[in-house]
């Protein structure tokens, strides 16, 4: 996820508008249904059943993939317990007179990264065999999700308590280690300083949409599953401002604790590059050690460059322009974001152990809340359903799932996995929740009717809901979630053929590749078969009505 | 005899001229950054560093042939510059006006590396030789790597919570199942007399309770 300043006003405008009122929505029709996403949305209208199995079907892609993630995060975790970290030198080649090649031309964390854990393959083609080591992270991963979801979701809850409040004690020692870091200003400077022209990208409104929805969990049916053990009589929606506020302050706390660990590696960065430069100046003119200084640099390659112009032509190749804004726009993207940058801003401190130890375990309680929540949704149906409640316990159940989401996942520990991590995590699941989101607000505001839906809540809760919650629902949401629809639809067309990243060993660094055919399937597979369960839905409604009314008619 | 002695030294004094010069044939270049390594402790580069620089030198050539023949004169340097960096080469006094060849030097730097860093207070880095490589030494890396203790502690302890949490959930299930068909059994016997939801064997019609309020007691009546 891009975190650009300027990135607070449209990310706060999107929470108003869009954020708070589907939270409302979404836990008032789980709590007043009392069933999971399928069953509730059966009720409000036969039709829509398609809806709650698009849900199903979304968490159940995102849980195939997400967990790999938490396998990242074990692995990373593990190999914190060393003293230097494995990622802060590059191991040595085989006849120990330098450092291995591909750690050479790239830094030693994302050499650790992309050699040491994910051992990636050069391309999506080339799929290599399962890596062992990850392989058994995924299985401990999807143990710790069992052991958590076995009881059911009343366990769970007393789980979510830890795995909830865990991550904000890190997030304060981060804050108080982070600010005090040297260069850690220039991060949040660079934070906080808005850029207009950003304001009028509309890439910046939809990355602030996109990411209100993903971080509230709307769509994935998880909150009405949640929301169904509710009390009757509980006030959500005093809950759904609480969650959308606290949800938002803790994003952008994070984001200063992010920033100014960011500005810190920037910072170090970029003095290591200019001491390079002043090394390879002071080598190459056989100058005093400490007449080249980060002050005087620039006036000095101007006196070089007028003294000696045929060596400094030579040397210019190889002189970089070191610039601390560069060094801050990097903006590594998904999920190499979490483990690359921060790894490399941890081997920089000191008792790096203690943070990296500290990072990785929040980050792992991030992964298995989010985890819950994901096998939740799934679980929740299955158990509602009284066909399979009834002949299997509850234990076995959840056990299937996650057995066989955890023989799925050794796909995303092979040579080539990331490439399909990165499909399933960009495309598995963006259209489809928008769609759906779309489709529920629709059916709750004119479908069931929204004054049906009015006089629901005040026998609930005892309160009806004033203007600007009916106006969220009747128009301002859908017109969002729309126009946000037809831009992911557009920007799909115009960019022709999808690409991807892949990592070249070579030049130790990511070039871009077209996608081959297979790949191009899977997608469309993976984005039709969650969106097409809606309007399957209601056909095979509609051909079951048909022939009721057709067997009636008969026998009268 | 002074005119003779004089030509001699010159004539010495241009042949090493000749021998130590930038990229000559078995010199080598050095380059010192004793700032970087010391800071505040820097010591000066003058000519005493120099004098103990070409005796670690001949030292090293010695240990490594183990003939005591090079002497510290036999260590020529040359174009010192502020960096501070200069060449050096080693004659050989045996054969006339000759070095001794680069392998050889290479191999005598290289086994003494410690020792010569060591006298001048440096490292690998900030002591250089420009054409010999030096070895790195590998990281120290345990027999069985750590990250697979800490997995199978962290293994252990979450297999142990699941096979916890399931055989205690079967227990329950269990003693669940126990209860339901003992009230079932205790049903079936009592299915044949209720008396007010007690069941008639219970009851001990032979044994009573006296209700004091109908008591007989012979004070209360009037006598006949």
């Amino acid at each position: 996820m891009e975190r650009k300043c300027g990135f607070l006003i449209p990310y706060l405008i999107m929470l108003i508008a869009e954020g708070m009122p589907l939270l409302y929505l979404e836990l008032a029709v789980g709590q007043r249904m009392r069933q999971g996403s399928i069953g509730a949305w059966k009720i409000i209208s036969p039709y829509l059943c398609g809806v709650g199995v698009a849900s199903v079907v979304v968490s159940f892609f995102l849980s195939m993939y997400y967990n790999v993630i938490n396998a990242w995060a074990f692995w990373y975790l593990f190999h914190s317990f060393q003293d230097p970290l494995p990622w802060a030198t590059c191991p040595l080649n085989s006849n120990r007179t330098g450092y291995e090649e591909e750690c050479e031309k790239t830094s030693s964390t994302q050499y650790f990264w992309y050699r040491q854990t994910l051992n990636i393959a050069p391309s999506l083609e080339a799929s290599g065999s399962v890596q062992w080591e990850q392989a058994l992270c995924l299985t401990l991963a999807w143990l710790v999700v069992y052991l958590c979801i076995l009881r059911g979701t009343a366990s769970t809850g007393k789980v979510v308590y830890v795995t909830a409040s865990l991550p904000y004690c890190v997030l304060i020692i981060y804050l108080i280690r982070g600010l005090t870091l040297h260069g850690a200003v220039n991060g949040l400077v660079y934070m906080f300083t808005p850029k207009l022209e950003q304001l009028s990208n509309p890439k910046t409104w939809i990355s602030a949409a996109t990411q209100i929805f993903f971080s509230l969990g709307l769509g994935f049916g998880s909150l009405i599953a949640f929301a169904s053990y509710n009390e009757p009589s509980n006030n959500c929606q005093r809950h759904a401002v609480i969650v959308s506020l606290i949800n938002s302050t803790t994003s952008i706390f994070a984001s200063i604790v992010t920033f100014s660990i960011y500005g810190f590696k920037a910072t170090f960065n970029y003095e290591s590059c200019i001491n390079k430069v002043i090394l390879l100046l002071l080598n190459a003119f056989d100058l005093e050690e400490g007449s080249l200084t980060a002050d005087n640099l620039n006036e000095m390659k101007d006196h070089l460059m007028a003294t000696y112009p045929q060596e400094y032509a030579q040397l210019m190749p190889q002189i970089k322009n070191c610039s601390l804004e560069a060094e801050l726009d990097t903006a590594v993207q998904g999920t190499g974001l979490a483990f690359i940058v921060y790894s490399e801003a941890i081997k920089n401190m000191e008792v790096p152990q203690l943070y990296s130890v500290l990072y990785f375990f929040m980050l792992l309680m991030l992964g298995i809340g989010s985890m819950l929540g994901n096998t939740a949704a799934i679980l929740t149906p299955l158990t509602d359903s009284r066909v399979i409640a009834s002949r299997f316990p509850k234990e076995v159940i959840s056990g299937v799932v996650c057995f066989m989401n955890c023989i799925i996942g050794l796909i995303f520990t092979m040579e080539a996995g990331n490439y399909w991590f990165d499909i399933f995590n960009d495309y598995a699941a963006t259209l489809s929740l928008l769609l759906i989101v779309l489709v529920e607000t629709i059916a709750v505001c004119y479908i069931y009717g929204i004054r049906r839906f009015e006089k629901d809540l005040y026998t609930m809760i005892g309160c009806k809901p004033n203007w600007y919650w009916k106006i969220m629902w009747a128009f301002v949401s859908p017109l969002l979630i729309i126009s946000l629809f037809i831009f992911y639809l557009t920007d799909y067309i115009l960019t022709g053929t999808l690409q991807y990243q892949a990592w070249d060993a070579t030049q130790g660094q990511l070039v871009t590749k077209d996608y081959p055919g297979y790949a191009l399937a899977v997608i469309g597979l993976l984005v039709a078969s969650s969106t097409m369960c809606i309007p399957l839905g209601a056909l095979v409604t509609f051909i079951r009505k048909r022939l009721k009314r057709e067997r009636v008619s008969t026998v009268a | 005899m002074l005119r003779a002695l004089l030509l001699l030294v010159s004539v010495v004094a241009i042949a090493h001229a000749e021998l130590c010069k930038p990229d000559a044939q078995n010199a080598f270049k050095v380059r010192i950054s004793i700032k970087t390594a010391l800071g505040d402790n820097a010591y000066a580069w003058d000519a005493n560093e120099e004098y103990l620089f070409r005796a670690m030198v001949a030292f090293a050539m010695r240990r490594y042939s183990s003939k005591s023949t090079t002497q510290i004169s036999n260590v020529l340097l040359c174009n010192v510059t502020d960096r501070v960096s200069f060449w050096f080469v080693v004659t050989d006094s045996s054969k006339n006006v000759t070095t001794v060849p680069g392998s050889e030097v290479e191999a005598a730097i290289r086994m003494n590396r410690n020792r010569i860093n060591n006298a001048f207070l440096l490292s690998d880095k900030t002591l250089q030789f420009l054409k010999i490589t030096s070895t790195l030494s590998p990281p120290v890396e345990p027999s069985t790597p750590v990250w697979i203790i800490v997995f199978g502690v962290v293994l252990c302890l979450i297999v142990a919570g699941i096979v916890f949490l399931i055989v205690s959930g079967i227990q329950k299930h269990k003693k669940k199942n126990k209860e339901s068909t003992e009230r079932e059994n205790l049903e079936e016997k009592v299915e044949v007399t209720l008396e007010n939801g007690i069941p008639c064997e219970a009851l001990d019609l032979k044994a009573g309770h006296i209700n004091g309020v109908f008591a007989a007691e012979d004070e209360r009546f009037t006598s006949l």
